[in-house]
């Protein structure tokens, strides 16, 4: 995982590795400032030599200057690190998703992608930098304190080599047993965050059937958990306090009594004595550092397991090594084709399709919820691969076209269809971006969306807003086709893109489709007979196979299903239409 | 519709600090015994602190230094010194654990009554506020606002009190030491403070920078993983990614610079008083060789000693402000909703099981009479039950989301008990605004809503909702069961009355499908089920609620017209006798209603049958016929 993450380190490597160079530099100065004060305590002031004072704090000055260069250059290293770090995660994760097949977003919910590059990257990020100097930091700083104070005085040295085990493993234990509560608390809180959010999207739910009482005791329950986990995951981290107290004022005491005794006895110095106590602070203080860099790191790890799960991921759609880049023609051919998304033929949702289309023909495909309509026509610009036999374009195996020349020269709108937030312009040149005003407006025109974007009160500039929110249901979906339009599809799939236009409008796009763009094919998924009726041929689905094909006239005479779909939207009506 | 704000940086600024505080200290009231014990343990914790540095001062002043000057040293003295420091840290580490334990209480106590309260005060405002706040706002008022205020009181609070008691303690020594030096002292830390002051300035700018510049990066990155299979599809992956690297790129020299302000201020800060202490060594040794201001070499000693305590806890203050005001525009947040005023309801008319007496009369019951009154209560003290039959009337009714915006005209309609009355329109014609009125999720702005004759206003709400049954077009589910989901409808309902409910909706059959059937787990707002599905389930709950209204809004838009016609044919079973409203985009699921209207533009068109709308010829006949026109 962390050699995964660390890939993408990259052009942030030589300030990562100048980074704990710098600490390393600025604990040393921190470790011998001390040093120099005990000096000029010792020999200047004690004495009253004021040439050694100042020539004490000249060198004084010069070490502070020095430790501040480094202490600031090492601050700004660490944050270009990280900053860097965390920008090279979130573009790695983004290039990758834009490698990923449908399958492989399908594996990733859109909600944990999101997190993944934002709320993870900026744990690592803080990680990082953290780890860039604190954890740096505080075992130089302590092997740094130790060795100055056995220079100082080595037998005094020995009371905190005798204290820093007690500490390590007082915090040791303290930090084991509050680890796993703290991972349970988290935990918890994503349930309770769950909980909040489903009332947010769900308030009308919660209030229609009034069950306000009840999701509020669902939230204290979980809030209680959290309470109790929480102050006991809190209680023991706790003792850090107290524990770090206990070391330091025992050191102290220590320290004193026998300093007293040894400067009395003649062989130290009251400033020496001085530094000892910064030491020794310096060094537990280090200790206490290490033990919650340590909590924070593993906090991260999760975060870092789940970025390294995106880069790791494998793509599993590839373009071949020679790739075809022409599309002849709008030919389809379908060959014993079997599919599963679980790419598990026990659990096929596809079986055994075979048909053919030749260009420019018009197909309508209907069939009930789940039988397996959109993930048929999916297979046409390869958004999945077929699990077992053939599909083909133009004559040719789909496996074999590079794949933006597949899916430039088929169309596809999808079922849940997104516009960008930005112009109408903006977003209708996705289809093709160097179409003219004029081209824009022919495709709009050809999708009956020109007559309302007219109406706009900045017309082809009109902004939508993400996700299109400005528009309506029915307008959108007429935007989303003449973007695909724009592409000059030889094949053009329309997957149930015009649920939400009223029945007049289908026709006419229908009738714009047959007159304007005759040689290309055209797919059409519907819930609506009248939407398919006049296609030259119908693929009527049924639990993920073909049922029957045929037109409108030869179904309605011979397809069960088919005729009770059909009478199911016509009923009544035999008599007025 | 994902959330397109919730990454947008939180406000920083407080506006009415002294509000917030109070209102922060009434939480705290609730723990005011132990609250003092706190402060009385940080005062003993910090002066602890204190000594340890005098301690070491009195140590070499009066004891080590005279020491130094006898032939036979006696450590009696010393001794004793030492024994009494051994007391003192021993009060001192006990006041850290006493007043960290019970700080831990208090902190997580006023953090889970924040919470609930908030949720509580939540689950009573109107629909209004959940119209004009996004998910991610609120949201972040129970992630990070609770989160920081609860390190505020654990954290910050007893260290800003802690550090104010040492830097008065250290004062006032060092004020006792030598008035000169300690003016030199303060001198240097309001430099000190100036500095820091200007450095957080400077960092504070690119931290907004950055915080603006990260809800940029994460909106477009929800925006494109949204919408990431349009993007595979137009091959547009090379584009995306040189607008994510722009705002990527600019994320990262923000958030470089903001942390390199904020990781050099404490290497300034260490360093200038390094360069602090060897002034005062300068200064002070050159009075006291010249005999000024009658300072001695031991005051020196000391003052430098005490002048590093000094500017510790100087810096951390500074360190604690900046949370502070963090967590009280946090505080000021979650105070903001709580203070949101509830969902009005003045309503008196409760909703209860009846029976009829021996004599006809209707009484109320505890028993499940499948048999419910409206009990009215009258000004002079009478009680009167009408029976609920489900008529429903709106007479004269205008309504606008915002005053200035009417989405409603002067709406009629009646619906007798056991009429389907149906709504066509096109989008944004306001047929969803009607049901809104109905259930009182919004109230009128003029005319009346009667149901069975009483003012709705009348009507306790709740007695009212749970008389209405609706099914919205969004479904919403939620992590459990579908079992749990469907039981949602009635919580007292059995598993045989749930199933049932979901055979009666078509669900049965899928259902069973899943992996664990029944029992299967929905996470994720029904992520794993398609919108189909999700709204057969919906269906089922509001069945099994089994209510004299209901209301399906759209209820069948993603479920193919076959199992529409199966669904209805069930529901009609179910609804028999009882008021249904449905509004539907597709025809064919209403051309069975007793009476269907047609809404253009906030106002009801044409009304009437199928048969008679389609003879009139209106804009009914228009939008039926489209369906033929080509053929």
């Amino acid at each position: 995982m962390v050699k995964q993450l660390l890939k993408s380190v990259r052009e942030y490597k030589k300030v990562s590795i100048m980074t704990p160079l710098f600490v390393i530099g600025e604990s040393v100065m921190e470790v011998l400032i001390p040093f120099f004060m005990a000096d000029l305590l010792d020999k200047g002031i004690t004495d009253g030599n004021m040439n050694y004072i100042l020539k004490m704090g000249l060198i004084l000055c010069i070490s502070a200057v020095i430790s501040l260069l480094f202490g600031a250059l090492a601050g700004k290293f660490a944050a270009d690190a990280s900053a860097g770090f965390a920008k090279n995660l979130r573009k790695d994760m983004f290039y990758k998703v834009q490698q990923f097949s449908f399958s492989n977003i399908d594996k990733f919910s859109t909600s944990s992608l999101v997190t993944r590059m934002t709320t993870d990257v900026t744990n690592i990020q803080n990680s990082y930098q953290m780890i860039l100097r604190i954890a740096v930091r505080a075992p130089s700083m302590m092997i740094f304190a130790m060795i100055m104070s056995f220079t100082v005085n080595a037998q005094l040295a020995w009371i905190f080599v005798a204290c820093i085990p007690v500490l390590a493993v007082a915090l040791f234990i303290i930090m084991k047993t509050a680890n796993p509560i703290f991972q349970r608390v988290f935990r918890t809180y994503d349930k309770l965050n769950n909980v909040v959010q489903e009332n947010l999207y769900g308030i009308r739910v919660v209030k229609s059937f009034v069950r306000e009482e009840h999701e509020d005791e669902k939230f204290k329950n979980i809030s209680d958990i959290i309470y109790k986990l929480f102050s006991k995951a809190e209680k023991t981290l706790m003792y850090n306090a107290p524990v770090m107290q206990f070391c330091v004022y025992g050191c102290i005491i220590g320290i004193s009594w026998f300093g007293s005794n040894l400067i009395v006895g003649g062989s130290m110095t009251t400033g020496e004595l001085m530094s000892m106590i910064t030491y020794t602070m310096q060094i537990l203080m280090s200790l206490m550092m290490l033990s919650m860099v340590l909590v924070m790191i593993t906090m991260s790890k999760a975060s870092g397991e789940r970025i390294a799960e995106v880069l790791s991921e494998e793509t599993d759609i590839k373009d071949n090594d020679n790739p075809v880049y022409e599309v002849k023609n709008g030919d389809i051919s379908f060959e014993n084709v079997n599919f599963s998304y679980a790419k598990d033929m026990n659990k096929l949702c596809l079986k055994d399709i075979n048909f053919e289309i030749k260009s420019g023909e018009t197909i309508g495909i209907i069939g009930g919820t789940g039988s397996s309509k959109s993930s048929l026509v999916q297979l046409i610009p390869r958004l999945y691969n077929a699990t077992d036999g053939r599909v083909l374009v133009g004559g040719v195996d789909v496996k074999d076209y590079d794949l933006n020349a597949l899916r430039d020269n088929v169309a596809m709108v999808l079922q849940k269809n997104v516009l960008f937030s930005g112009t109408i312009k903006e977003n209708l040149r996705w289809g093709c971006k160097d179409a003219s005003d004029e081209d824009l407006i022919r495709v709009c025109k050809l999708a009956q969306a020109d007559d309302f974007i007219q109406r706009m009160p900045d017309k082809y500039d009109t902004y939508i807003e993400q996700g299109g929110t400005n528009v309506s249901g029915g307008q959108r979906q007429r935007l989303c086709i003449a973007r695909a339009l724009l592409k000059k599809p030889k094949i053009l799939i329309l997957d149930d893109s015009t649920s939400a236009v009223d029945t007049k409008t289908d026709a006419l796009i229908r009738k714009a489709f047959a007159e304007e763009i005759p040689d290309t094919t055209k797919i059409i998924i519907a819930q609506r007979i009248s939407s398919v009726q006049d296609a030259d041929k119908i693929i009527v689905m049924d639990g993920g196979k073909i049922n029957a094909t045929g037109t409108h006239d030869e179904l309605l005479k011979s397809n069960k299903i088919y005729q009770e779909v059909y009478r199911s939207q016509q009923k009544g009506s035999d008599g007025n239409a | 519709m994902p959330e397109t704000k919730k990454n947008m940086p939180p406000k920083q600024s407080v506006k009415n600090p002294n509000k917030t505080i109070k209102r922060l200290l009434g939480y705290i009231g609730a723990y005011k015994g132990r609250f003092a014990i706190v402060l009385v343990c940080i005062l003993l914790s910090a002066l602890a602190s204190v000594a340890s540095s005098l301690f070491i001062q009195i140590l070499i002043d009066d004891y080590i230094t005279p020491l130094l000057k006898v032939d036979n040293p006696v450590f009696d003295g010393l001794l004793k010194l030492v024994l009494v420091m051994i007391a003192v840290f021993a009060i001192g580490i006990v006041a850290t654990l006493v007043y960290n334990r019970i700080m831990v209480t208090i902190s997580q106590g006023i953090q889970k009554k924040v919470r609930d309260d908030m949720f509580s005060h939540m689950q009573t405002l109107p629909i209004k506020y959940f119209d004009t706040h996004t998910h991610g706002d609120i949201m972040s008022r129970y992630t990070n606002d609770t989160d920081t205020l609860r390190q505020m009181l654990s954290q910050s609070i007893p260290q800003m009190f802690s550090s104010i008691i040492t830097i008065v303690t250290v004062l006032c020594s060092m004020i006792t030491l030598n008035i000169w030096l300690t003016l030199v002292v303060l001198a240097f830390v309001a430099f000190m403070v100036f500095i820091t002051g200007k450095i957080s300035q400077k960092s504070g700018k690119h931290f907004v920078a950055q915080q603006k510049d990260l809800g940029s990066v994460n909106g477009y990155i929800e925006e494109i993983m949204n919408g990431q299979k349009v993007v595979k599809v137009f091959c547009h992956e090379e584009e995306v990614k040189k607008e994510f690297d722009r705002r990527n790129e600019s994320l990262f020299e923000n958030a470089a610079k903001a942390n390199s302000y904020a990781n050099i201020l404490m290497p300034i800060m260490g360093n200038l008083g390094n360069l602090q202490y060897v002034l005062l060594a300068i200064i002070g040794g050159v009075m006291a060789l010249n005999g000024f201001g009658a300072v001695t070499l031991g005051t020196i000693a000391a003052f430098l000693q005490l002048s590093r305590s000094f500017t510790q806890p100087i810096g951390q203050i500074a360190q604690q402000m900046n949370s502070i005001i963090m967590a009280l525009a946090g505080a000021e947040r979650i105070f903001d909703l709580m203070d949101e005023e509830s969902e009005k309801d003045d309503g008196y008319v409760t909703l209860v099981n009846v029976k009829y007496d021996s004599n006809d009369n209707l009484v109320e019951t505890d028993e499940n009479t499948q048999m419910w009154a409206w009990k009215h209560p009258h000004s002079d003290n009478t009680v009167t039950y009408t029976k609920l039959k489900g008529e429903i009337v709106m007479d004269g009714v205008d309504f606008g989301y915002n005053s200035d915006k009417i989405v409603l005209h002067d709406v009629s309609l009646y619906a007798k008990p056991g009429q389907k009355v149906a709504f066509v329109g096109a989008t944004g014609a306001g047929k969803t605004t009607i049901t809104n009125l109905i259930n009182r999720f919004y109230d009128i702005d003029d005319g009346k809503i009667r149901y069975d004759g009483i003012n709705i206003n009348k009507i306790k709400k709740t007695d009212l909702r749970r008389s209405l049954g609706i099914v919205l077009q969004d479904v919403h589910l939620f992590t459990g069961t579908v079992m749990d989901n469907i039981r949602y409808g009635k919580l007292s309902a059995s598993d045989e009355e749930c199933i049932a409910a979901a055979k009666l909706a078509n669900a049965h059959d899928f259902i069973t499908r899943l992996p664990d059937g029944y029992n299967t787990v929905i996470t994720g707002d029904g992520g794993q089920l398609s919108q189909g599905q999700c709204q057969l389930i919906s269906i089922a709950r509001a069945a099994v609620a089994d209510p004299p209204v209901m209301i399906l809004d759209e209820a069948t838009s993603s479920i193919d017209t076959r199992t529409e016609a199966l669904v209805q044919k069930g529901m009609d079973g179910l609804m028999y006798g009882r008021t249904v409203f449905v509004i539907a985009h597709r025809l064919s699921t209403v051309q069975n209603s007793d009476v269907i209207m047609v809404l253009e533009l906030g106002k009801i068109i044409e009304r009437g049958t199928h048969e008679q709308l389609i003879s009139q010829k209106g804009k009914y006949y228009q939008l039926y016929t489209g369906a033929f026109e080509l053929s």
